[in-house]
């Protein structure tokens, strides 16, 4: 057992963070976020092409797909990353899709509706060429992210698993006022998927992907919950009030302290589920990595003081990014009742 | 990253698990938590049977008699320890976990020599005499003084918080043997010392806890001799010496009750389905909630450990981390048996009770929450020197 992160694991987190430090630094975040509000939000094609020219949406891909070859923790990494800096766009729908470019050159078990469609958004997608957002149709109704920028809709049911032109979703969907700037949301009908294809194969796909999305969407919350932590104790350290730096004051040592407890448990979580891809593993992470991004932000924002409360500053961006993904893919409810479930799956003595 | 374990790991683990099959039916009845005496022959008979089958001293150096174990193995043996079912380390935690391990590394060959060998085949428990009643989380500020008088150190003070002083035969004694000016910070000037607990002078007073029994005591010290070759490590340096070992532990220290803390969990539910209570949605995902927190503790475990055998033991975010976590969900499990159980959790004959008592020690002991949140934000996270 030695669960840390090797040389080469390292070395691709520090290339993640340099890469999207030089390509989507603040400024531009803030152009997104400061600009016309109609125009600000689409997403930046040139930037989703440079990304996929990184390898970001190749990383799972095996090589002989043309991708990268490497696994789901260093997927993780990256997300990650992504998460840290806030960088926008449907990036675990189109990772996935990618994913399944690998699966179809494999002559794996993909669905027969898949197959036609597939080979050109996969591929697309795998480049960076092709924008793929999702529909989860398990649970509650999720809204649908960046639409009409995406080319397509990856829809997951409980079972199906389809891909579906993006403007054919749009159609039926309505745009909301969404919360977080930087990601524009559609209400959309359910049930997209028709789920009188579902076979014993595809559910396995369905349930798959689905784990991988919420692992994924884990991994962005920690890198927000532990980039919230270093922007608050960057400010404790400058800020001075009574003559002092605000962080000598043992009220906001504890809320930072706090923060760094709850960054580094969901660390401990999200990364074991990469390795290990235990669905309760992974429901965990997400339960943990949730309420440390949003919590964190939160703190985040109460040690910033009025200048939290501010447009100005980034705090905002990072709660309203982590209520969007908290309620994407698996929500609280969900995986506290499926980690409830786990904990009578066996049979021993009770109190 | 990665969790699989190594072929060596898992044979280490299996024969381990075969020796515990046959190993545990043979214990005696386990003696009432009261019954001091008792609990000291159970618990240093079961050092002995680790002792004769090769386990005692696991992770210790082979030059110190110990078996030279990976920390992961240490995990190991921790985890199927606390899966079997096996007596906890009990009497023997501040020997096996403490003393020992810091005689092991600065102590001289003859003092090796002495204090070792019975630590480890359960001939000898050692108490703490570290915290005094003005003396708590801030150490540094203990009084007790030693005065050397030719060959000996005289020694005069009290000592509070001391477990298992009533059946101990060391004390593992930091005393002051220079004063405090204002030059000079006040960790310098204190020794350690290795106290015999029968020598004239001292006397245990038990104290008794929220839990109704007593599982400390003070020590009164007056005029105790203690010779100079007890002396471990220089005169005025025992602070050094103390830490050396006091952040040794922080990875594995608390293994055996993460995995406790996850049957404890899984009973609960099971009495939860049971007598009716899972059919509460809010009760069932605060025990779904309870398992998350379980498995991060656990990861962290892990985690901490492969950094420990990365780095040869030097402790790096994760003890402090750990230690603030596991104490407030050790707490939170308590408090949402206690709504499982309904009544029956206001009887203190349940067993499950003891323990809900003690888990309220957790926050306090080994450095409060608030002190461990003075560490993480001035020593992990920089800020400044709070007040």
């Amino acid at each position: 057992m030695d669960f840390q992160l090797t040389d080469d694991q390292r070395a691709l987190r520090a290339g993640m963070r340099e890469l999207l430090e030089r390509r989507y630094p603040r400024t531009r975040l803030r152009a997104v976020v400061d600009g016309d509000a109609e125009r600000g939000a689409e997403l930046d094609r040139a930037l989703w092409r440079e990304l996929g020219t990184a390898g970001l949406f190749a990383l799972r891909v095996p090589e002989s797909a043309g991708g990268v070859g490497l696994g789901l923790p260093e997927a993780v990494l990256a997300f990650e990353e992504a998460g840290r800096a806030l960088l926008p766009g449907p990036l675990v729908a189109t990772e996935l899709a990618a994913g399944l470019s690998g699966l179809w050159a494999a002559g794996g078990a993909v669905p027969g509706s898949l197959e036609a469609r597939l080979s050109g958004v996969a591929a697309g997608a795998v480049q960076g060429e092709t924008v793929v957002t999702a529909l989860d149709e398990e649970g509650a109704r999720t809204p649908v992210e960046h639409l009409t920028s995406a080319d397509a809709v990856l829809a997951l049911g409980p079972s199906a698993v389809e891909l579906i032109p993006a403007a054919e979703v749009a159609r039926a969907a309505e745009p909301m006022r969404s919360v977080d700037p930087a990601t524009p949301l559609h209400r959309t009908e359910s049930n997209r998927t028709r789920q009188d294809q579902a076979g014993p194969g595809r559910s396995g796909i369905a349930a798959r992907l689905r784990r991988e999305a919420v692992l994924l969407t884990a991994a962005q919350q920690l890198g927000s919950a532990s980039r919230t932590v270093e922007l608050a104790v960057d400010h404790a350290k400058r800020r001075t009030q009574f003559g002092r730096p605000i962080g000598a004051f043992q009220a906001v040592q504890h809320l930072c302290a706090q923060m760094l407890v709850r960054a580094e448990s969901s660390r401990s979580v999200v990364y074991a589920a990469a390795v290990t891809e235990d669905p309760g593993d992974i429901a965990a992470a997400k339960l943990l990595a949730d309420e440390a991004a949003v919590h964190n932000a939160r703190d985040c924002l109460q040690v910033h003081g009025g200048m939290g409360f501010t447009w100005e500053a980034d705090v905002h961006l990072h709660l309203k990014r982590a209520w969007v993904r908290a309620g994407q893919w698996q929500c609280a409810a969900a995986a506290e009742e499926e980690l409830a479930a786990g904990l009578v799956s066996t049979v021993e003595r009770c109190l | 990253m990665d969790l699989a374990f190594t072929d060596d790991e898992e044979d280490f683990r299996h024969r381990l698990r075969a020796w515990l099959a046959d190993a545990l039916p043979t214990l005696p009845d386990r003696p009432h938590p009261a019954d001091w005496p008792g609990r000291r022959a159970y618990d240093c008979g079961w050092q002995r049977m680790l002792h004769d089958a090769g386990y005692a001293g696991l992770h210790w150096p082979k030059d110190a008699g110990g078996q030279g174990a990976t920390p992961t193995q240490h995990l190991i043996f921790l985890e199927e320890t606390e899966r079997a079912g096996a007596p906890y380390v009990g009497a023997g935690f501040v020997g096996l976990l403490h003393a020992g391990p810091t005689i092991a590394a600065e102590g001289t060959p003859e003092q090796r020599a002495r204090w070792l060998p019975p630590i480890l085949r359960g001939d000898e428990v050692w108490c703490q005499g570290f915290s005094e009643p003005d003396a708590g989380s801030d150490l540094a500020s203990l009084r007790t003084r030693a005065v050397r008088d030719g060959d000996t150190y005289v020694v005069s003070g009290s000592k509070i918080w001391t477990s298992h002083a009533e059946i101990a035969d060391w004390c593992e004694l930091l005393v002051r043997t220079a004063p405090v000016n204002a030059d000079a910070p006040k960790h310098r000037g204190i020794t350690w010392l290795a106290m015999p607990m029968d020598a004239p002078g001292v006397t245990v007073r038990p104290l008794r806890t929220l839990a109704g029994t007593a599982e400390f005591a003070e020590v009164f010290l007056d005029q105790v001799r203690v010779p100079v070759t007890h002396r471990v490590g220089e005169e005025n340096d025992g602070w050094r010496v103390t830490m050396v070992t006091l952040s040794f532990e922080r990875g594995t220290a608390f293994v055996g009750e993460v995995v406790a803390c996850r049957r404890v969990l899984e009973a609960l539910a099971r009495t939860a389905k049971a007598n009716g209570r899972w059919d509460d949605a809010v009760l069932r995902r605060r025990l779904g909630r309870l398992a998350a927190e379980c498995a991060a503790l656990w990861r962290l475990t892990q985690w901490n450990v492969s950094e420990a055998q990365r780095t040869g033991g030097v402790p790096g975010v994760g003890g402090s981390v750990f230690k603030l976590r596991f104490s407030q969900v050790r707490q939170e499990l308590y408090e949402a048996a206690a709504e499982v159980l309904g009544p029956d959790a206001l009887d203190a004959g349940q067993e499950w009770v003891a323990d809900r008592l003690s888990s309220l020690s957790y926050t306090i002991a080994a450095g409060t929450s608030q002190i461990q949140r003075n560490i993480v934000a001035e020593r992990i996270l920089g800020l400044p020197k709070g007040r």
